[in-house]
Parts: C-alpha cells; structure tokens; sequence
C-alpha cells in the first residue's frame, strides 16, 4: 500500500498536468474573457445573452409548482415520462405529419446540449468525422472531440446568407466522415434554410450514408416563412437525429429539458449512455414541459411576435449605424458585419464593452468565419436595444 | 404577422409608444403606420389610449366598489334601458349585464366610502327597475386590466451567454 502511494506520487511529480489531452486539446471557449470582462463593469447593456428574457410563462411555472405540492420528486423512467414522450409525438405527427414511436424513438434529455453529446458518443468510432456547418454554437466542435472523433468545419457567409451549401459538404467528405451537423434557425448568425436548401443536404447524406444530426432548437422562432423538419424530408426519418427542447421556444432554459427523434438502434443507443450518466431529465422540468406542449401556444406565440418586432428593430437599427445586416429569418440573433471598422470582432467587442458598456459577442467565438460580425441578441426589452443601438452608433462615429 | 394586429398589440401595452418606433418594429413605414392608426381611432377600434393609475400610492386618491343589481323588466323595455341610464353618471366606470343571481354590475368610483355609499342609494336604488342593491368596497387591488400592481418579479440573467 505504501509503496504503490510513493509510486503515484512520483507519477504525478513527473507528469505536466492531470487532465487528460483530449480535453487539453480542447481550447477555453471565447466567451469566458468578455464574461469576466462584462461581469466586472456596472451598467453594461448585454446583447450577449443566448436565452429569452422572458420568464417562463406563468402556467408552466405553476405546473412545476404543482408537480412538487403533489410529490412528484422521484425518477422517471430513463427515457423520460410516457406522457411526455406521446404529447412529443403527438406534436411531430400533428405538425409535421411524422411518426414517431414514443416508446422507441424518442429520448428525454437535459437540454439540447446533453442530447447531442449522447448522440455524438453513440454514433461515433475514434477517428470518424463529423462535419460541422459555421458560425455554429460553441458546443458542438468539443462534443465531437470529447466523443473522440473529429470535426470538420465548413465555413458558410454572408454572400449565401449563411446557409449551407451541398456542394461544400460534399467537398469535406471523407471515408470516415458518419454525420453532418446542422442547425437552422442558426445560433449565432439567426439564418434559416427552406426546404429546397435542406433537400440537396439530405441528397448528399443518402449519396454517402451519413446521418444528419439537426438541432432545431429555434424552429419556433422563425419569422419568415416556414420552417422545414429535417427529417420529413425524403427518406431522412431514418438517418437524422433530431433535437429540440423548451428553453427558447417556452423560455424554459434553467429547467432543462430537451429531447432527442431518431431511429431506434441510436435512441437505444443514446439512452444506455443517458442512462448511465444523466439518468433521467429532472421530473419537475418534464412535467411542466407537459403542460408546456398542451397549454403554451398562446404564450409562445406571444414572445415570437414580440421577438419579431425587435429583430425588425435591431436589424434596420445596425444597417443605419452603417453596420450591414443580413436579414435573419429566425432565432434571436443579429450578425452585423464590422467590415471596414478597422479592427477584428474580438477587439471590436473589448473596446465596445470597455469605451460604451455594451455586451456582443465577436463572430469569431463561433467558428473563423464568423470573424468578421458580430452576435448580437434582441432577446433583449426594446429599452435596452435602443440604448444598446445608440451607445454603438456613438462608438461606430468615434472610430 | 397581421399589421392591425400587430399595431394593436403594440399599443395596447404601450399607448405612449411614437408612430416611428411602431414603424421601426414592424418594419413598415412611417406613413402606413401613421395612415392605419388614423383608421383604428377613426373606426372606432382603438376607443381610447388610458392610464392605469395605483390610486392607492396617491393621497386623496380614490375609492371603488362593486355594486350589484337586481332589475325588474318592464314590458318593451329590456336592460338596455336602464343599463344606458346607469352608464351616464360619471361616478359609474364600468356597467356589465351579468349571468347569475343578479342582472348587472358596476364599478363605481368615489372620493371616499360615504359618497359611494350616497351616491348608490341615491341615484341608482331609486331608479324605478333597480329592485335592490348591493355595495362591496375594493379593499386593494392587486391586478388592474391584466397589469399587476405590486410586481415584484425580475430575475437575473448571465451578462453573456453561448
């Protein structure tokens, strides 16, 4: 016993760090230094923020409240309620004509986040490739890495509106590549992609037998036009896992709560890790995302309008300060461009924090080729974007 | 969204708000939404921009009460009769025909419970179809037209956040 301590020991001694190199290999995320930055100055306006600014509509709250009063603090079932789980596939086949089993196809998470790590350790053998559409959400290159295979960014731009195109997928294929990554509505550039866009992605998911991994978190939020499934496209019900969950569209994000579609050999798959790991997603959470999908059209849609009329706000108000905007059709981001400003996104954000208090993100936290904009959120009050817009058009006139 | 729609909905959480700022939100100019709100006052959609007001934070401020009534209808005249009648004194805000027990409701507001008391059982127990009356004083008033008076509600966000 002793001498096996004194071997450790000396191991450790030896040793530079104890963390492991995947996760070494793994850079701290952009975001942590203008958290640090903006939490150390008063009065900061912050478009940083990547939730809504509503609280959670009262009647779901009240059903959290209730699903306590009544006792309901135990475990669910790994793969989450039965109730929810049918109200889930109730939704899908009432509003997208889908089917899918409750009891096979279908997983409760917590979160979005959680469910695409499950997703990425099921289906992924070390050295297999993921690509991955950008700007993107800062999660979803390390989940990859994490799961032991590796990503592969395509870059997408302001001249296609940020959507993704066939021909640069099919341009990063490999042999090892298993899954393409997308998310439309779009964290941080706000695009949305129609249904013939979508189309010619899942052509070259069947041409090369790759499961698409679609995280429609924002489905909700889409303004203009409607927004498209990727599995009810053709023949993709089979080979897409599809996410989404309640944070954006109910304002549920600190409750947790998500859910994964998919065929049954990778739900199964994902749920004998989720249920190792997670267990199951808290029941008071589930529960209210019950009464969230019988109750919550009213509220929901209320948000969106109003989400709507601050896109139009912030959007028209950075094109007039002479920062371009594309017209994002969904989420709760504006992507200015800061093209001739003269400096990069991250010195841009620093200084704007520093000299007018306000918080963005830089684009290039999401992936190099968000390096030239910046992510701005309107889920915001209108007070706060206004003076937000101001204070920028004055630090835009003092450059 | 519908414009009217969503001009409505804009202005009935804030009647304050300037025609370029409702242009600005849905992204219409500021014509069209000048030209559409003329219609709405002028339709009779929107009947009036108002204020909700805690009278309880004012000195002097005022009294309210509920009062009930019982009517008896007299041959070819309904309760819009007497509901018109009741609805021309200043000191009644609201006149509502109701379900139940009794016929109509008021709100009737005063400078204290005495005027209130007064005034119900001068003018309104006298009208010849009020059988009888009912007063309920507001004691406090939590929540006014869908605007609770005593929020306290406000959470903190993370400053950024993925």
């Amino acid at each position: 016993m002793k001498q096996s301590t004194q071997n450790v020991s000396r191991s450790l001694h030896k040793r530079q760090t104890r963390v492991s190199d995947t996760v070494q290999s793994v850079p701290p995320s952009g975001i942590r230094r203008f958290f640090d930055l903006a939490n150390e100055l008063e009065d900061v306006i912050s478009l940083g923020v990547g939730e809504p600014d509503f609280v959670t509509p009262w009647h779901i709250r009240e059903s959290c409240i209730h699903a306590l009063e009544q006792g309901h603090t135990s475990y669910t079932t790994n793969q989450g309620l039965p109730e929810l789980r049918e109200e889930i596939a109730g939704t899908f086949l009432r509003d997208h004509s889908l089917h899918y089993d409750p009891n096979e196809e279908i997983l409760i998470t917590t979160g979005v986040s959680e469910g695409i790590d499950l997703a990425m350790r099921a289906i992924l053998n070390r050295g297999d490739e993921v690509i991955i559409s950008e700007p993107c959400y800062v999660s979803y290159v390390p989940t990859v890495v994490f799961a032991g295979g590796v990503p592969v960014t395509v870059a997408t731009g302001i001249e296609n509106d940020f959507k993704v195109t066939a021909e640069r997928i099919e341009d990063a294929v490999t042999e090892k590549t298993r899954v393409i990554m997308i998310n439309y509505p779009n964290n941080p550039t706000g695009a949305t992609m129609g249904k013939n866009d979508l189309e010619e992605i899942a052509d070259v998911a069947i041409e090369y037998d790759l499961i698409v991994i679609s995280d429609e978190i924002y489905d909700k939020l889409t303004y203009d036009g409607k927004h498209t499934c990727f599995s009810s496209l053709n023949g993709m019900i089979e080979n897409t896992v599809l996410f989404n969950g309640f944070s954006k569209s109910h304002a549920m994000t600190g409750l947790r709560v998500g859910y994964a579609l998919g065929s049954s050999d990778i739900i199964g798959a994902m749920t004998k890790i989720h249920q190792y790991t997670m267990l199951c997603a808290p029941i008071t959470s589930q529960m209210a995302a019950i009464d969230a999908l019988r109750n919550g059209q009213a509220e929901m849609d209320r948000m969106v309008r109003e989400y709507d009329r601050r896109r139009h706000l912030v959007i028209n108000g950075f094109n007039k300060i002479g920062l371009d905007c594309f017209w994002g059709k969904g989420a709760f981001y504006a992507f200015p461009s800061i093209a001739g400003m003269g400096m990069t996104a991250d010195e841009f954000a620093e200084r704007l924090m520093l000299e007018k208090r306000v918080a963005v993100v830089p684009g290039n936290v999401f992936g190099d080729c968000g390096s030239g904009f910046l992510r701005c959120s309107y889920a915001a009050s209108r007070d706060a974007i206004k003076e937000a817009l101001a204070r920028i058009g004055e630090f835009v006139e003092s450059i | 969204m519908d414009l009217v729609q969503n001009i409505l909905e804009i202005i009935e959480n804030d009647p304050k708000i300037d025609i370029s700022e409702i242009a600005a939100l849905t992204g219409r100019s500021y014509e069209e939404i000048r030209d559409c709100i003329y219609q709405l006052e002028g339709d009779g959609t929107i009947r009036k921009y108002k204020t909700i007001i805690d009278w309880d934070k004012v000195d002097n401020g005022f009294v309210y009460a509920i009062i009930e009534i019982k009517v008896s209808l007299e041959r070819e005249t309904g309760y819009n009769v007497v509901a018109d009648r009741i609805s021309k004194f200043p000191e009644v805000r609201s006149v509502r025909l109701m379900s139940g027990d009794h016929d109509i409701s008021l709100t009737v507001r005063g400078k204290s419970m005495k005027q209130v008391a007064f005034f119900v059982a001068e003018k309104i127990a006298t009208l010849p179809q009020v059988q009888s009356t009912a007063t309920h004083f507001v004691l406090k008033t939590y929540k006014e037209d869908g605007v609770i008076l005593h929020e306290t509600e406000h959470t903190e966000r993370l400053p950024i956040v993925a």
